[in-house]
């Protein structure tokens, strides 16, 4: 029997404190342990991205991260994108640009694309394209993802 | 996924005797894109992974006067967002953007692309043609492995039971050094390689003194071809390029799959080496 780990972290601005099974991902941690079940499970090996969450200022796959790992890190997941009664920018303009259908995708998106926009505010065509590389969408076609993140970066 | 501990090592002893412990049912953690993969996939059973992102010396970015030490856990985007490596390093720069997406890069590095001993990995042949060399530290004490001779098989290395890749170290590119690393895939982006070539020169005037190729997905593991060793006191010409390629492609032995075939493979190294040596040969230029 392997025991559960205690881990302290930041998440979504707020301390936390728990325990989990070491083998557990973060993605699973997120879910189960913490009932943030925003981030999604996609194909669960580092390639759709649908799982994104911001660890420590930067993106990271949910799914090839172990829970214990963010023990004494800042996490961000899609659930602390908006401020109470507030849409983020990047929401706004995902759901006027209709950048989305079956809505699988869209936290790992929305996640992703805060992290650009904060990074490179006025990001080119080509530059979002590649940042959202590592996100899949079966759906869209991408193009309105980008409009959307692209009206986002103009209206900022 | 089989129940595994998580030790968080905190120096390069810990790690070790951690792995020692368990031996073949332990493995190092570090960006975790391959090796958590694997676990979930059954592929290995576990019964500890050794994180050794806490780690100074796997941590380490160090430019000195001769020579440039990366650590083997340090990710893929502190080489490109790193100025002074970029400009000397451009190659290990092709190399590191393009290793999975931006979420993958967050994590996974060049150690671990290195210790995970695809045949398809983008970072083998890069390393091999800076002439990289590998800090392996294990319960015997620490030992030194030139990067091309760290792959046996597919998946498979040189590392054995308790030990751990610390960092690797290469020589600071000299003037007249340029090298460069390019792929094919289906996909632009977030694809594994068909076939890949990593080429370097040392340029004196417009005579090669030396040159490095290496090849990736073309044989069951990254190969440092003979073509270099060819290209050596001859002039940089599009023909002697041409007959480089020839020679790569005759060190291949590659295999058709879900990917690709073997005559597109080895028709790829030929166009690929062609273009990375005269990629290379464009960098030297301007480092001089």
């Amino acid at each position: 029997m392997v025991e559960k780990v205690r881990v302290r972290a930041t998440l979504n601005g707020e301390p936390v404190d728990f325990l989990v099974a070491p083998y557990t991902s973060l993605l699973d941690t997120l879910r189960d342990e913490l009932g943030l079940t925003g981030t999604k499970e996609g194909c669960n090996d580092g390639n759709c991205g649908a799982c994104t969450v911001n660890m420590d200022g930067r993106i990271v796959d949910s799914c090839c991260v172990l829970g214990a790992e963010i023990d004494g890190s800042t996490v961000e997941t899609i659930e602390g994108m908006a401020e109470p009664g507030k849409l983020h920018l990047l929401q706004q303009t995902f759901l006027e640009e209709a950048a989305l259908q079956c809505g699988i995708c869209t936290p790992g998106f929305l996640v992703s694309a805060k992290a650009l926009l904060e990074k490179e505010p006025h990001p080119s065509e080509t530059r979002i394209r590649f940042w959202l590389s590592g996100n899949l969408c079966r759906c869209t076609g991408y193009d309105k993802i980008v409009k959307a993140v692209q009206k986002a970066a103009e209206s900022a | 996924m089989h129940p595994f501990e998580y030790v968080r090592a905190k120096s390069v002893d810990e790690a070790v005797a951690a792995l020692a412990k368990h031996g073949e049912r332990a493995r190092p953690l570090a960006g975790g894109t391959d090796v958590l993969v694997m676990a979930r996939a059954g592929r290995w059973e576990l019964d500890a992974l050794v994180d050794i992102k806490h780690i100074p010396e796997t941590n380490i970015v160090e430019l000195g006067a001769s020579e440039f030490r990366l650590g083997a856990a340090v990710p893929c985007y502190r080489i490109y967002e790193d100025d002074e490596i970029s400009a000397k390093f451009p190659c290990l720069v092709d190399t590191a953007s393009i290793i999975g997406g931006i979420q993958i890069q967050s994590r996974a590095g060049l150690g671990g692309n290195l210790c995970n001993a695809s045949p398809s990995a983008d970072g083998i042949g890069p390393l091999i043609v800076h002439h990289a060399t590998c800090v392996i530290a294990g319960p015997n004490g620490t030992r030194e492995v030139a990067v091309e001779d760290f792959c046996t098989g597919p998946g498979r290395s040189v590392i054995g039971n308790g030990e751990l890749l610390v960092e690797m170290k290469m020589p600071i590119p000299r003037k007249g050094f340029g090298a460069a690393y390019e792929r094919f895939t289906p996909r632009n982006e977030m694809d594994i390689a068909i076939a890949g070539v990593a080429s370097s020169v040392q340029l004196n005037g417009n005579i090669i003194e030396s040159a490095r190729i290496a090849l990736a997905s073309v044989g069951p593991t990254p190969i440092l071809s003979s073509a270099g060793d060819q290209l050596a006191g001859k002039e940089a010409t599009a023909e002697n390029f041409s007959a480089a390629a020839q020679a790569a492609i005759a060190d291949t032995s590659p295999i058709s799959d879900m990917r690709g075939t073997v005559e597109q493979r080895k028709h790829l190294v030929g166009v690929l080496t062609r273009r990375t040596l005269e990629r290379a040969v464009e960098r030297a230029r301007e480092n001089n």
